[in-house]
């Protein structure tokens, strides 16, 4: 007896019991099930939820991988042991052991406490509600530990993926019905609660924070960092344009490389996955917003020594190289269930978190970066878009309306025929 | 007059199997069955007693809301079994057909001399009325009501659907006839449909506007040809025909009787020798399924195209509307690690290492797995793909799933029937019941407001 059928058999054994949503995961995840259709359609397209969200982890891991060898690079070159890249994106010094070894057991832990904790939260809800187990947590596990600075501790992690997935997706019914990004909602957790630990120039480099105060102390301050304390020739000396494109840049783990970050989005567009309307047109808000700052500064409507100068005249297209925006445009945004829903809908939702994005990007005063913010609320404002969207559609049908043809009833019409005749 | 319309949205759906365009005559069945599946909503009261003798065309039972929409016998014999149900409800009517066929025999009309009134009373009566059905809430017509205008799809892109322009070819007499009576019965225009690059009979009739369509499916369903050229409002009906019903409306409109002989495509990657047979509604299946053969013991026998037909077996009947019957494996296998390995040997709309988008004329052999368990609804944009209806699908589905009456009829619920969303459901990943929760959704508003 082979391994299908022992799994077959055991699950006739759990039919109908409590841990059936738990087993049933772990045996779907081996095998695809083999239901039958039963009503409607009798075949059905070879697309589930798994291989949907499948294909956005698999777009994940270059920049999972990527996280990984800049972490150890951060690393080694705020120690003074390397030098910085030179030679493009395969350039000397990137490329190493050294910086994987270091990178990959500082990254693992993050991965797998996320994915342990959110799936047990996971499991325990299918168990309790009965229903099985859903694939959306597959995609948000893989996206937190991008989009945390690597030295979090793993408690903070922890703590912080419980709170995202029961307050940002269970109490609402599960994959499909929240209302936030799950992902963000861990981050945004995470950020008002431990903000030293999400924020500050010794978070983003490994053992910068051990180091503090010691003598050998690291730091690594990020660009937009460097640009909210106005210091843009600092920042210019250390990052030139094809370290924020490939991202030799200190950061969250995963939000450096756009260069990756791109070819993910390529594969989830091509794919037909994502959606390119919000990618496409979160660029444009986020270009807009960076041209009108960029105006103002030409205006001379501000003067050199605001604290908001050295971010608006920072070139506006620059502003899709640094920080998380494209990682949030192209992973983030694009999540179904939160975003907009309808076509249209999708080109305003998309513009507005570009626009958003930026515009908090410049004027938040304590943190120089607005992706997740302007995600979360754009997310609270989807269904307001739709909403419109829609009535678009039923106004057209009512419009249609006012010229309908609606004859009497045949017995009511022969009886108006017949007084008629009389 | 012809108007040319191009559907761009859609998909088409190629499976291996299609029937060969020869006909045989099918044996002769021993017995007949209407199936009350098939006429949703109505509840039927019978006319006729257990063990009665019947000739084709004459009344078994009647609507219960309506007593003179007559239902009639496809052929003479004897009524053997009235299967029951729950509560007693008849789900299948048994005729044990004669050696020799006797008709009831009609007064053919001519339809110079009589109105509008006069044809509605023959339809009723002669039983070929429920083959006109009615949008919104895609049930039998409602004698009562004047239809705003009358469709007729006389194009096939369903998979493994009987092509429209084979079965009626020498039909002509009979479709003309039919549309001169139908036609008395609306103010409005009668829309017929045919394929583009297509030989129909349809295109030569008279007192029609013929559109010639292109485009995947579902560009041949008739809500797809209703929303392009003349979308229904609230208050307003519309009729819609099959063609091959219509041949039989018009053969007891010229010769006064009903010949409910069809012919039916076999079809399916599980047939050996798919091809069309000619055999009446209600005939057993078997009759000639076993003609062609059948390469497996396992298999899902449909009634209909394999996106909106109905579960049968080898003994069941030939349904009251159907002209095609797919036989497509069974899937009830486990695959390893089938959810995330690349396929090659299934359609899929995304790309997500699926690989039917390199070769869209390839043949699939589909059958009948779900690939993948149902979900809440996840991922957006995808049936927008495929819908060509000005309709919001998402939306309406899911105001049809909470029961918003005034949601479902602002998104438009009145302009389609459940085979409308046939093809989203195909390619729905959450695997949604689309075309159920589109049926039920009519239902509850034809309760409630109908």
């Amino acid at each position: 007896m082979g391994l299908k059928e022992k799994l077959h058999e055991t699950k006739l054994k759990f039919q109908g019991k409590k841990m059936a949503p738990a087993f049933n995961a772990i045996h779907t995840f081996l095998y695809a099930p083999n239901e039958t259709t039963h009503s409607g359609a009798h075949v059905r397209s070879a697309d589930d939820l798994k291989r949907t969200m499948n294909m956005v982890i698999m777009s994940l891991v270059p920049c999972l991988i990527f996280g990984m060898f800049n972490t150890g690079y951060q690393h080694y070159l705020a120690l003074g042991e390397i030098d910085a890249v030179t030679g493009g994106f395969f350039g000397s010094g990137f490329w190493t052991w050294d910086n994987f070894i270091l990178g990959f057991w500082k990254i693992l832990p993050l991965v797998v406490v996320s994915y342990v904790v959110g799936l047990a939260v996971e499991f325990v809800f299918a168990v309790i509600k009965g229903h099985e187990v859903e694939e959306g947590y597959l995609v948000t596990g893989m996206l937190v530990p991008l989009i945390v600075p690597v030295d979090l501790p793993l408690w903070m992690l922890a703590v912080a993926v419980v709170f995202g997935v029961v307050i940002g997706k269970e109490v609402f019914g599960g994959t499909g019905m929240n209302i936030l990004n799950p992902a963000l909602t861990i981050r945004a957790f995470l950020f008002f609660a431990y903000p030293t630990w999400m924020s500050g120039d010794k978070v983003w480099v490994h053992g910068a924070v051990d180091s503090a105060g010691t003598a050998d102390a690291i730091s690594g301050e990020t660009v937009l960092g460097f640009l909210a304390q106005g210091k843009t020739t600092e920042m210019a000396q250390q990052y030139d344009l094809a370290d924020m494109f490939f991202g030799f840049i200190p950061g969250s783990v995963g939000e450096t490389s756009t260069l990756l970050i791109l070819l993910g989005g390529l594969i989830l567009v091509f794919s037909k996955i994502a959606s390119w309307r919000i990618m496409l047109s979160a660029i444009i808000g986020s270009l807009a917003m960076g041209l009108i700052f960029n105006g103002i500064v030409a205006a001379e409507w501000i003067p050199e020594y605001s604290k908001f100068y050295s971010l608006m005249s920072f070139e506006y297209w620059q502003h899709l190289l640094v920080g998380g925006l494209a990682f949030g445009i192209v992973f983030m945004a694009t999540d179904p269930v939160t975003g907009a829903q309808t076509n249209r809908g999708k080109w305003i939702y998309g513009f507005l978190i570009g626009f958003m994005s930026v515009m908090i990007r410049v004027f938040n005063p304590g943190y120089p970066e607005g992706v997740f913010l302007a995600i979360l609320l754009m997310n609270v404002f989807a269904p307001t878009i739709d909403h419109y969207v829609v009535r678009g559609n039923v106004k057209r049908r009512l419009k249609r309306l006012k010229n309908a043809t609606i004859y009497p009833k045949v017995s009511e019409g022969a009886e108006a025929l017949k007084t008629e005749t009389v | 007059m012809s108007k040319d319309i191009r559907i761009k949205k859609g998909l088409n759906i190629n499976l291996v199997g299609a029937a060969e365009q020869t006909t045989s005559k099918a044996v002769l069945s021993n017995v007949y069955a209407l199936n009350l599946d098939d006429f949703h909503g109505i509840t039927p009261k019978m006319l006729i007693k257990q063990g009665t003798e019947v000739k084709a065309g004459e009344p078994i039972f009647y609507n219960k809301n309506r007593e003179d929409m007559l239902f009639v016998s496809p052929v003479s014999g004897e009524l053997v079994e009235i299967v029951r149900g729950a509560r007693r409800r008849i789900l299948t009517l048994k005729i044990l057909a004669d050696k020799s066929q006797e008709y009831v025999e009609h007064k053919p009309l001519d339809l110079d001399k009589v109105d509008a009134d006069g044809i509605r009373e023959f339809l009723l009566k002669s039983g070929v009325w429920p083959f006109i059905k009615q949008r919104p809430y895609d049930i039998i017509a409602n004698p009562d009501q004047t239809p705003k205008a009358i469709f007729v799809s006389g194009y096939t892109t369903a998979p493994l659907a009987a092509d429209s322009d084979y079965v009626l070819q020498g039909k002509e007499a009979e479709l003309q006839a039919a549309i001169a009576a139908l036609g008395k019965l609306t103010p409005g225009t009668i829309h017929v449909s045919v394929g583009k690059s297509g030989n129909s009979p349809l295109a030569q009739l008279n007192g029609v506007t013929v559109h010639k369509i292109s485009g995947p499916h579902p560009a041949g369903l008739v809500g797809t040809q209703i929303n392009r050229i003349d979308p229904i409002n609230k208050g307003e009906a519309v009729w819609t025909i099959a063609p091959q019903d219509l041949i039989i409306i018009g053969e007891l409109l010229l010769t006064g009787k009903f010949n409910a002989e069809r012919t039916v495509a076999l079809a399916g990657s599980i047939i050996k020798a798919p091809k069309y047979y000619t055999t009446k509604i209600g005939a057993e299946i078997s009759t000639f399924l076993y003609a062609s053969g059948v390469n497996e013991d396992k298999y899902r026998l449909i009634n209909g195209d394999v996106l909106t037909g109905r579960r049968t077996h080898p003994e069941g009947y030939l349904g009251f509307y159907n002209n095609t019957v797919t036989a497509i494996p069974e899937g009830d296998d486990y695959e390893f690690f089938g959810w995330n390995k690349p396929i090659f040997n299934k359609i899929s709309a995304t790309r997500s290492l699926t690989f039917s988008w390199m070769q869209p004329n390839k043949k699939y052999d589909l059958n009948t797995n779900t690939n993948g368990e149902h979900r809440a609804f996840v991922v957006t944009g995808q049936y927008e793909q495929v819908f060509p209806l000005d309709i919001y699908p998402l939306q309406l589905l899911k105001a049809c799933m909470v029961q918003d009456l005034d949601e479902m009829e602002q998104l438009g619920l009145y302009e389609v029937a459940p085979e409308d969303f046939s093809l989203t459901e195909f390619i729905c990943i959450s695997k949604q019941p689309h075309q159920q929760i589109i049926r039920e959704g009519l239902d509850l508003l034809y309760q409630e407001i109908g």
